[in-house]
């Protein structure tokens, strides 16, 4: 299980930009979690994926509480919550080709042997040619470099997905393609997936259930 | 019809004023590359090539002003200026070089941990870079070399040791900007350790900044040599440095005699600023707003 339970988070411990969010995620299962914009979704998706520690409340991993975020969690809770961002550009090291990106948790957590093979996988999967591996993140679109960087968050084979507004800035086929991409992994690997975003037919139609910000969550100040 | 061949001047105009200003600083990158090349390889090849000892005295030739013989005269003990002049620049950039290269590589490490461990560290590490900034680091420098005896390598250490403050801010700064990026956060997402992250994505993004530091560096460090030199603190007098040149030659300067100050000044100033013109270029490429500006 993935647990938030009566999380408090944001930037500014005296302005909190959410309160008392609780979410429960099942293995396997995929919760769409839909919001306006600003109303602190992705800080809640940072909170979930460890990235951003939360004022209060508690996080829970496969039974595990969690005690530290960021560099101080452990590498295997760390590696279990794939994580895809919104902008491509902005979550790509703009010095990485496409393979070294998608390779790049290999190499971090010394499986650099398994990168040819899983690299090679994965863009298969994704639907990223060989020619696109070579390139770097600025002679590729924004929709061949998302495919790699969703790549790159499965390629570790995590038991959670954290997916944070993945399809936005992408077009339509893109969208399916990504999202056929995920739900392949998850039938095959059995991940959970937590699905933020504001475009509710999406996520209606992709997570088995859709959990509505203001029914998770307080606003903050 | 008026206002079209009104708008075509405007235009002219504008084309023009860009035409000169990247003519200008075309003229000014290439003369500062070629004044640059020709001081690397004067420094260089002369030495080795003349083999004439640039300390070799001759008290009948003293003092005297410039001559086909002797194109930058001759100073108060009989040796050729221009000789003096090449060995002191070769002195000036070894030390400008090496204590450049030191300085980056301490600010950069010191600036990278700093940003990259944040909290405690950060803040204690910062507060020593304001405590060691507002110390005047001439003062600092004259400090450190005093504990040695004159040489080249105390030199370098005292130029490295007061140089590194600005590069570890400026490394620091870019690191922490960096730190906050998604890219990083896939990075730690990814298994990333702290080093890792450092080595593999943030020391990578700030290296061209860093370099740009150390080359700025350069010409400030060989100022500092001439200084603590100049001020007796440096290299030994007999040893030709563009600082001891100077020193001694202030004597002769009062009797009327011009060429032995103005020959190692302007062997102190056209190769610095040569120096700074490129690495002024440089910085006007690795800088986007100033890359769209110039049409790069």
């Amino acid at each position: 299980m993935l647990e938030l339970d009566a999380v408090t988070a944001g930037y500014d411990r005296r302005a909190p930009v959410f309160r008392a969010a609780s979410l429960t995620l099942a293995p396997g299962e995929s919760v769409g979690l839909l919001g306006p914009s600003g109303c602190g979704k992705s800080t809640l998706a940072r909170v979930a994926a460890l990235l951003h520690r939360p004022d209060a409340g508690r996080v829970t991993v496969d039974g595990e509480p969690v005690r530290g975020w960021r560099h101080r969690a452990p590498r295997r809770l760390r590696t279990a919550i794939g994580v895809v961002f919104q902008q491509p550009r902005l979550s790509a090291d703009p010095r990485l080709t496409l393979h070294d990106l998608i390779a790049e948790p290999l190499r971090a957590t010394g499986r650099r042997t398994e990168a040819p093979e899983r690299v090679a996988a994965l863009a298969a999967a994704t639907g990223l040619t060989g020619d696109l591996l070579t390139r770097r993140p600025h002679e590729v679109s924004d929709g061949q470099l998302q495919r790699a960087c969703l790549a790159r968050a499965l390629v570790l084979r995590p038991r959670w997905l954290v997916c944070d507004e993945m399809t936005a800035m992408l077009d339509a086929s893109t969208t399916a393609a990504l999202v056929a991409a995920v739900e392949e992994y998850r039938a095959e690997h059995g991940a959970g997936l937590l699905a933020v975003g504001h475009d509710r037919v999406l996520l209606e139609r992709w997570c088995d259930r859709t959990v509505e910000w203001a029914g998770c969550a307080e606003p903050g100040t | 019809m008026a206002d079209l061949t009104t708008k075509t001047d405007i235009s002219r105009q504008w084309r023009s004023h860009g035409r000169t200003r990247r003519s200008t600083r075309t003229v000014r990158v290439t003369a500062s590359a070629l004044i640059t090349a020709a001081t690397v390889l004067a420094v260089l090849v002369v030495p080795p090539i003349v083999q004439l000892d640039e300390q070799a005295i001759d008290l009948a030739l003293k003092l005297r002003p410039p001559s086909p013989a002797h194109p930058f005269g001759t100073d108060d003990v009989g040796r050729d200026l221009l000789l003096r002049c090449v060995y002191g620049l070769r002195v000036s950039l070894l030390v400008g070089l090496v204590a450049a290269l030191v300085a980056t590589v301490i600010g950069t490490a010191v600036g990278a941990a700093a940003a990259a461990f944040g909290g405690w560290t950060d803040r204690i590490v910062m507060r020593l870079v304001d405590t060691f900034s507002s110390v005047p680091h001439l003062l600092l420098g004259i400090f450190i070399v005093a504990m040695f005896r004159p040489g080249v390598w105390p030199v370098i250490v005292s130029v490295a040791l007061t140089h590194w403050l600005s590069t570890a801010r400026i490394v620091r700064s870019e690191v922490l900007s960096l730190r906050s990026r998604p890219f990083v956060d896939a990075a730690i997402s990814g298994g990333a350790s702290r080093w890792r992250v450092t080595a593999r994505h943030l020391l990578p993004a700030v290296l061209p900044q860093a370099g740009l530091a150390a080359v700025l560096m350069v010409p400030h460090a060989m100022w500092h040599e001439s200084a603590l030199s100049f001020l007796g603190l440096g290299l030994p007098t007999h040893q030709a440095s563009l600082g001891t040149l100077v020193q001694t030659a202030r004597g002769s300067l009062l009797a009327g005699d011009w060429w032995p100050t103005l020959f190692p000044g302007l062997f102190l100033i056209v190769p610095t600023l040569a120096i700074a013109g490129l690495a002024g270029a440089w910085r006007e490429r690795i800088n986007p707003r100033r890359r769209s500006e110039l049409m790069l």
